[in-house]
């Protein structure tokens, strides 16, 4: 019985992908030549904590997929024990629109507020929204890399991969010093889908690898949900082709909840002011400017200003490129 | 024979005095120019020659020698040409040497012997009075931009006026421009812009509290339009700005012959294409830059990351410290650039982001390379950041705005109240900065410039003190997550 961490300095002296033990006599080389309380020390020095396949905290759910990693790199202050808990994967285009972005972020924020891990890929757009709404919610979210457990990858997230791992955790499959590959990241999909009970995709182009990651789900025949998005939007695409191929439409958290068995929290009393009050209604039908917004309220546009900000910290408006845009459920 | 002329020179803004010396020696008839003088310095040969022709006088047939003192001062321009003629006319003993040393002389010579106006006949006039010279001879057209230094003026239109003065022949006429009026103000009018109600906020907030803007979003929603119209709000300058800015536009020769000085803020927009040179100044001399020239005024920067990277970040010096310091073979400068900077910008590469009838094409890397065009350094210069997003048609339709002249007087009153000091923030205004620097990602800096925004939209509203209101309000210009690196 090789030992996983073996397997997994292999792969990433090799660079390439390994599942199970190779009987090429390149590996035997390198099992002879492999130090592993070195490697293990190398590590630790680095802060970096490694579950192998074998060892009774990895993940049961990420076990169960055909092509488990030989195991898992940590980083962060969670315990491994996080990556057992219940949790839902958010994914979608990097390039997401003002819509994308909110919806992530309001299912990312109810999902972790009601105790669910959020699991994504610390890739831009929908990833990166979903890693934010779990920590506004002070819940707890995993990101997944596809490279190195060492790099920050985009180098732009590298402030928010340290907050995710104040209390959760960044997770990769390759050791440090893997460079981040086009192939990778497919194989990094699994691992996301593979670590969650439910996969919901935000908004997807058609070709996105968000539906890649929705592929692993449905193969491991999980639940996965698709974010219904206009027909008219390219963006749209690949999420609406999912609902047409019979994934669950995604109306609400709850929707989520429900799937995963855990009842939705008593949704807090919004509490804003009257003026607030007054500059929300409109968003609840279609999302506006600020200057229709202002038009619409007879108030000074300083005034609905402060109003507009006052919502977005209540977290009941999320602004994208000037449109701001209800985020409460509908209804 | 020998004799000697004052003038200056100007070493970015600052006059040095130059002393030009003439001296003729009986030998082959030659001319010389020494003294480090740059190519228009050099050709001041022929037009003296020709000028000193022109006016009847007699060209002495000796070895001429001119030398700029002090050497090791580079030399630049075309103003020498009116000191080295005289200085070679009083060594000739065409006129009294001693007359001459009263007086400084700063001219252009054309060839039938006018004396044309030089850039930069304030500062020198300036560089005279300091030196306890009282006249200065300088083009007729130069006349009411050197009075401003509070000296006598000499109009002359030509050398041999010069000469007659210096003689004591007779007084030259007083110059008279060309109308009293004032030029009409030209300064656009915020009434023209249709909507637009928060990025309308945005400027008066600008203009009150001398914020810097960012105004973002899709092509055609009106941010250089809304740019250009910070000037038309903002208060006239005060009698000691108004003479240090036209002292910078004198240098430049930005400046309207008969009204000199320059009484609005400047406004300066150079294009995208502007060299690092150009925005921040240098060159030989060194010259200023429009950064300099829009000193107590506005910079507009429109379509913001096309201007090239170095230029850019040339900016955050003046931004910080409100001058820049240029360093170069030819001389060193310390020039003013005190100005509130004004930037457009679209949200992506290719415009479509914000513009609910486009869809934007850009790919990931795009948009992150676009980002990464703009430093966050900069960007956190702007205390101000306003999205500006496409109308839809019926909004259009909205009145036109509040006129420039209804919202002047408010900014000013607002200047006055941020002056008068006090406003500090409430209890409950504090807490809200501090449960915002939580919930929405804030630097340090972030957080000041939140302050800063919030005191005043205090001083607007006429509030004793900073509410929970003008914080969320300045919280609604931070910058937006479409600019954030992140």
């Amino acid at each position: 019985m090789t030992s996983d961490l073996a397997l997994a300095a292999f792969a990433a002296s090799s660079g390439a992908h390994v599942v199970s033990a190779p009987s090429s006599a390149r590996f035997g080389a390198f099992l002879d030549s492999f130090d592993p309380a070195g490697f293990a020390t190398q590590l630790s020095r680095r802060g970096v904590r490694f579950v192998g396949r074998s060892d009774a905290a990895f993940p049961p759910l990420l076990r169960a997929i055909h092509d488990p990693p030989p195991g898992l790199f940590l980083r962060g202050s969670g315990e491994p024990e996080v990556l057992t808990r219940t949790a839902v994967a958010i994914v979608g285009a990097r390039a997401c629109s003002g819509y994308g972005s909110a919806v992530a972020r309001m299912l990312g924020r109810e999902l972790a507020a009601a105790g669910v891990v959020v699991v994504s890929g610390l890739a831009r757009g929908v990833d990166a929204d979903a890693h934010r709404g779990a920590l506004e919610a002070d819940g707890t979210t995993v990101g997944i890399l596809g490279c190195g457990i060492d790099r920050d990858y985009p180098a732009a997230h590298a402030e928010l991969a340290q907050r995710i791992g104040e209390r959760g955790l960044v997770v990769s499959e390759y050791a440090p010093g893997v460079e981040p590959a086009p192939w990778r990241f497919p194989a990094r999909n699994r691992i996301i889908s593979g670590l969650a009970r439910a996969t919901v995709v935000v908004e997807a182009r058609e070709a996105s690898g968000a539906l890649i990651t929705a592929d692993f789900a449905l193969e491991e025949g999980r639940e996965v949900f698709a974010v219904p998005g206009e027909i008219t939007s390219a963006l749209s695409a690949g999420t609406n082709a999912l609902l047409r191929l019979g994934a669950t439409p995604l109306t609400s958290a709850a929707d989520v909840l429900e799937s995963v068995g855990i009842a939705p929290p008593e949704a807090p009393e919004a509490d804003v002011g009257p003026e607030a009050a007054a500059v929300l209604e409109p968003l609840r039908d279609e999302p506006a400017s600020a200057d229709a917004l202002t038009r619409a309220s007879g108030r000074d546009a300083g005034a609905v200003g402060a109003a507009l900000v006052e919502l977005e910290l209540a977290g009941l408006v999320a602004e994208s490129a000037g449109i701001f845009r209800g985020v409460m459920p509908a209804g | 024979m020998l004799a000697q002329a004052v003038t200056y020179c100007l070493v970015g803004l600052e006059p040095r005095r130059v002393e030009v010396e003439a001296h003729l020696q009986r030998a082959v008839p030659a001319f010389a120019i020494v003294g480090l003088a740059d190519r228009a310095c050099q050709e001041a040969k022929e037009r003296v020659r020709s000028g000193v022709a022109s006016a009847q006088l007699e060209w002495p047939r000796f070895r001429i020698t001119v030398n700029l003192a002090p050497a090791e001062l580079r030399k630049i321009g075309s103003g020498f040409d009116l000191p080295i003629a005289l200085s070679i006319l009083a060594a000739s003993r065409q006129l009294p040497e001693e007359r001459l040393a009263e007086h400084v002389a700063f001219g252009e010579l054309a060839l039938d012997g006018r004396v044309r106006p030089v850039n930069g006949v304030l500062a020198v006039a300036e560089g005279a009075c300091t030196a306890g010279i009282d006249r200065v001879l300088c083009a007729a057209e130069s006349t009411p931009e050197a009075a401003l230094a509070g000296i006598d003026v000499v109009p002359v239109r030509h050398l041999a006026e010069a000469v007659a003065y210096l003689r004591g022949e007779r007084d030259p006429p007083p110059y008279v421009a060309s109308n009293g009026h004032h030029p009409v103000g030209t300064a656009l009018d915020l009434a023209d812009v249709l909507g637009q109600e928060r990025p309308r906020r945005a400027l008066e907030l600008a203009a009150a509290g001398g914020h810097n803007l960012l105004l973002a979003g899709p092509p055609g929603t009106g941010k250089t339009m809304l740019g250009r119209r910070l000037p038309g709000i903002l208060p006239p300058l005060a009698p000691e700005e108004a003479l240090e800015v036209t002292r910078i536009h004198s240098v430049a020769g930005l400046l309207s012959p008969e009204h000199p000085l320059v009484l609005a803020a400047p406004f300066r927009a150079p294009h995208h294409s502007a060299s690092t040179a150009a925005i921040v100044g240098g060159g030989p001399g060194p010259r200023p830059g429009e950064a300099t020239l829009a000193h107590r005024g506005v910079l507009l920067l429109d379509e913001m990351p096309e201007f090239q990277r170095p230029a850019l970040e040339a900016l955050r010096q003046p931004l910080e410290d409100g001058v820049i310091n240029i360093a170069r073979a030819g001389g060193r400068a310390l020039f003013p650039a005190r100005f509130q900077l004004v930037a457009t910008m679209n949200l992506c590469p290719c415009g479509g982001r914000g513009d609910p009838r486009a869809e934007c094409s850009c790919s990931a890397q795009r948009l992150a390379a676009f980002r990464d065009k703009l430093s966050r350094a900069l960007l956190d210069r702007f205390d101000l950041v306003v999205t500006v997003p496409r109308p839809r048609a019926r909004e259009l339709e909205a009145g036109r705005g509040e006129p420039s002249a209804a919202v002047a007087p408010r900014v000013a009153v607002g200047r006055q109240r941020l002056a008068a000091g006090g406003l500090d923030r409430t209890a409950p205004a504090d807490d809200l900065l501090a449960r915002a620097v939580e919930r929405v990602p804030l630097s340090a800096r972030g957080r000041a410039k939140v302050g800063r925004v919030a005191r005043t939209a205090a001083a607007l509203a006429g509030a004793e003190r900073v509410e929970p209101e003008h914080v969320a309000e300045a919280l609604a210009y931070r910058a937006p997550a479409e600019l954030a690196a992140a």
